[in-house]
């Protein structure tokens, strides 16, 4: 058979509409339900409020495999002004949660770095609770271009 | 997992007493999500380490609870005061209960 124009097109074609194909099978993305009854269980009934806590990560990760991701929060982490955990999200993996870190006086500073998977495009989302209860959060869309969770 | 986890610890060798320091730690470790599947299509059974902890002459410094979403050979950079001279102990937990240390000293002057 000649490879024809029209059929270079068909070929092309299909091969464009397989990856998509793949996807179908594979288990349920956590639903924003999920994601929003962490964060509430986390927060304790507290509403989360802008600022304090910053998160970085890139605006396009090449490989959802190891994205990385770091988290600093303003406080001066003595008796009066400490953080005691911080709790990572990713609202389209199989499972939100991430990861959650905790803080002592003797971290000197709430800053942490680490590196994540991303199974496609999503918001990530850090919370940062303080030993008073306020809770404060930060959010951050990270477009992927390979998603991370096998397959 | 083909070998056993190495754990591999960056700890600055002297600090000024107060000082806060940046750690670095590494470990080898598939993180097997749970996610996955083999060629006959049945899932492989999770396997990650799920919590890393470090201590300063015993006292917590930082810890955290690691979830599938962590990438493979899970890689942690934190920071620590240090007052006194003494020594960092760093734990990772896998599931199958194995626990991986490795200790350095510091030097405060």
């Amino acid at each position: 058979m000649t490879l024809t124009r029209r059929r270079a097109l068909a070929l092309f074609a299909g091969a464009a509409a397989f990856p998509a194909l793949q996807l179908v099978p594979r288990p349920a993305f956590a639903a924003a339900e999920d994601t929003t009854k962490l964060i509430a269980d986390f927060a304790g009934g507290k509403e989360p409020q802008a600022g304090k806590i910053k998160l970085t990560a890139p605006d396009i990760a090449e490989n959802g495999n190891t994205v990385p991701i770091a988290i600093s929060v303003e406080s001066a982490m003595t008796d009066g002004d400490m953080v005691a955990s911080v709790m990572i999200l990713a609202d389209g993996n199989p499972r939100p949660e991430v990861a959650t870190f905790h803080f002592t006086a003797l971290s000197g500073t709430a800053a942490a770095t680490t590196r994540m998977r991303l199974a496609k495009t999503q918001n990530v989302i850090a919370l940062a609770k303080m030993a008073d209860g306020s809770v404060y959060m930060d959010k951050k869309e990270v477009k992927v271009t390979i998603g991370g969770c096998g397959g | 997992m083909a070998a056993t986890p190495k754990p591999r610890v960056k700890v600055p060798k002297s600090a000024k007493a107060g000082e806060v320091i940046v750690l670095k730690t590494l470990i080898s470790h598939d993180m097997e999500s749970g996610q996955r599947k083999d060629k006959e299509g049945k899932p492989i059974p999770r396997k990650i380490i799920n919590k890393f902890a470090c201590e300063f002459n015993g006292q917590p410094v930082f810890s955290c609870d690691l979830d599938p979403a962590i990438s493979a050979n899970p890689y942690f950079e934190f920071s620590a005061k240090v007052p006194e001279s003494g020594t960092f102990k760093f734990t990772w937990v896998d599931d199958d209960g194995s626990i991986y240390t490795d200790e350095q000293k510091i030097e405060v002057n």
